[in-house]
């Protein structure tokens, strides 16, 4: 009789904590999309009184006088997202193929907690860098160095800013990628003749070379909504930036700066709905993109 | 009997803790040498040291003599590349490279230089057919090579391997993962090849090593035990090891 009372305890507890582990996962898938919902449901305001398209391609930017023109904020986020990648996708490549095929195996061990440390900065402190180390720079010596007097807060400056932010983020997922290139390959290919580098070139890297691409997605996703140091730095000027020197105004800082502020102009809050809703659908996308470039790799 | 390679004294460790030792031994030339002996004996670290492959362990520390045409390749100044040309590798399982199957043939000319497209084309049909492979792929030599079955994969990277134009061809278990019409092959080949290569073949398949070998080495925990003619060897082994593997008592 006590053996079976136990029995059944046991087998609801059991349900019990199967649909609570359940349920906190439903929540969790339930959330997002709870907010595209409600960014859609918000947007839509705007969405009615305005065509997409001149939304999307228009850079008049005057919320008072109704016109939504989001090209220069689109155009800064592009331009501060591919301007960072360039900046550190070669050294967060370089870096991890030394760490992985030259360096002791003591460095590398090292490396990883720094690496994670650097992952956890807050990004204030980044911005707080860029501010006293990065601005002045691009003011005082680079700047001029091209022949232009500038203010230094800059798209360069937030590419800057955020290639360091992003360059923790990318390694750690580029020294697992190219760990992951069985040696055995780089034996067969050393074994024909070929020379370190050569086996590098050729080998490993051609190897790796889908979960590179996507690990530089996934930076760029990271880089593209990232906020509060960018917008320290960036200057937030609305026009369209027409060289790295000056002035830009991403979308992420766009939300940051203005929300909370004219919510009476029920326009301009859907419009900073649209654009939060814009940059979410981006980095969707680079994130599906790469995601679908690592699944193909591990098909193959 | 001429020998390719004589190995004196060769020890090698791995942070402090010995796997090969004191290893002695010659490989005629072109005669299959069978290395045999149990799981975790050594016998691939042997191999790999032949072409110094073993230099990418980390920890590791070799010392000894390994002469190959009268000349030591531990020696610290000795060409890399150089050693490892005359050596074609099998590994235990197929690695093709991250290519077409045409590229991983010409991988080994090309990075050395010949960049001429008949002389590649004539090369790879050349080799494709020395390993009976030519028929099964000649109209597809532009598909990558993952997408040819395992047994096909291993033909391909014997052919890869011969391509370079080695003096000696290194097979580490190469049958282990084929099914037996693949091994079969194989083994075919390198009976074959052994008129103008000489051969070290690491295997723990008694069966194997009856049928290809012309010289048996046998090895226990990182130890030469045992060496000398299949006949010597299998028919009247004299140490006590050699005796109770040969009975199947462990593997």
């Amino acid at each position: 009789m006590k053996h079976i009372r136990l029995t059944r305890y046991r087998k609801w507890r059991n349900v019990f904590h199967q649909s609570w582990m359940m349920i906190a996962l439903l929540a969790m898938l339930f959330i997002p999309l709870v907010l595209v919902a409600g960014l859609i449901m918000k947007s839509m305001l705007l969405l009615e009184n305005h065509p997409l398209f001149e939304l999307l391609f228009s850079s008049d930017w005057s919320p008072l006088s109704s016109r939504f023109g989001f090209l220069p904020f689109i155009v800064s986020s592009l331009w501060i997202t591919i301007l960072s990648l360039l900046i550190s996708a070669p050294v967060c490549l370089l870096t991890a193929i030394h760490l992985t095929q030259y360096a002791k195996r003591w460095v590398l061990r090292i490396m990883h907690p720094v690496i994670d440390i650097l992952a956890g900065i807050p990004s204030v402190i980044f911005g707080v860098w860029g501010i006293l180390v990065i601005v002045p720079f691009i003011s005082h010596q680079l700047g001029p160095l091209f022949g232009k007097s500038v203010s230094g807060y800059s798209i360069l400056a937030g590419a800057f800013v955020l290639s360091i932010m992003i360059i923790p983020f990318m390694l750690n997922m580029l020294i697992d990628i190219i760990k992951a290139v069985p040696n055995e390959l780089q034996e067969a290919s050393l074994s024909l003749g070929a020379s370190k580098w050569q086996t590098i070139k050729f080998v490993v890297v051609r190897k790796a070379l889908p979960g590179i691409v996507s690990s530089f997605g996934l930076g760029m996703s990271r880089a593209f909504g990232e906020t509060i140091a960018v917008l320290m730095v960036v200057g937030n000027v609305t026009r369209i930036p027409t060289g790295v020197f000056q002035p830009g105004y991403p979308l992420p800082a766009l939300i940051a700066n203005n929300y909370g502020e004219m919510l009476s102009i029920p326009l301009y809050d859907s419009a900073l709905m649209l654009a939060a809703l814009i940059l979410f659908l981006v980095v969707l996308m680079f994130n599906v993109f790469s995601r679908f470039l690592i699944l193909k790799a591990e098909t193959h | 009997m001429n020998n390719k390679i004589s190995i004196h004294n060769l020890c090698l460790s791995i942070d402090r803790q010995p796997i090969l030792k004191n290893v002695s031994l010659n490989i005629p030339t072109n005669k299959i040498t069978v290395i045999l002996g149990p799981s975790g004996c050594g016998k691939t670290t042997l191999l790999k040291s032949l072409n110094r492959l073993t230099d990418l362990i980390p920890g590791v520390q070799q010392s000894g003599e390994i002469m190959l045409d009268g000349v030591n390749i531990l020696n610290g100044n000795q060409d890399l590349v150089d050693i490892r040309q005359k050596m074609g590798l099998l590994a235990q399982r197929p690695y093709p490279l991250p290519m077409n199957i045409y590229k991983n043939i010409t991988y080994g000319l090309r990075i050395s230089g010949r960049r001429n497209r008949q002389f590649l084309d004539k090369r790879v049909e050349h080799y494709l057919k020395m390993v009976n492979l030519w028929d099964e792929v000649k109209d597809r030599l532009k598909d990558p090579a993952s997408a040819l079955s395992i047994g096909q994969q291993q033909r391909l990277c014997l052919a890869r391997g011969l391509a370079v134009d080695p003096e000696i061809i290194l097979a580490d278990e190469p049958t282990s993962s084929l099914d037996p019409i693949s091994s079969k092959l194989i083994e075919e080949k390198f009976l074959e090849l052994k008129s103008q290569y000489t051969i070290v073949l690491v295997t723990h398949i008694l069966r194997q090593a009856r049928r290809m070998a012309d010289y048996v080495v046998f090895m226990y925990l990182g130890e030469v035990i045992e060496q000398g003619t299949p006949d010597e060897l299998f028919n009247n082994p004299q140490h006590p090891v050699t005796k109770s593997y040969l009975s199947g008592q462990f593997y």
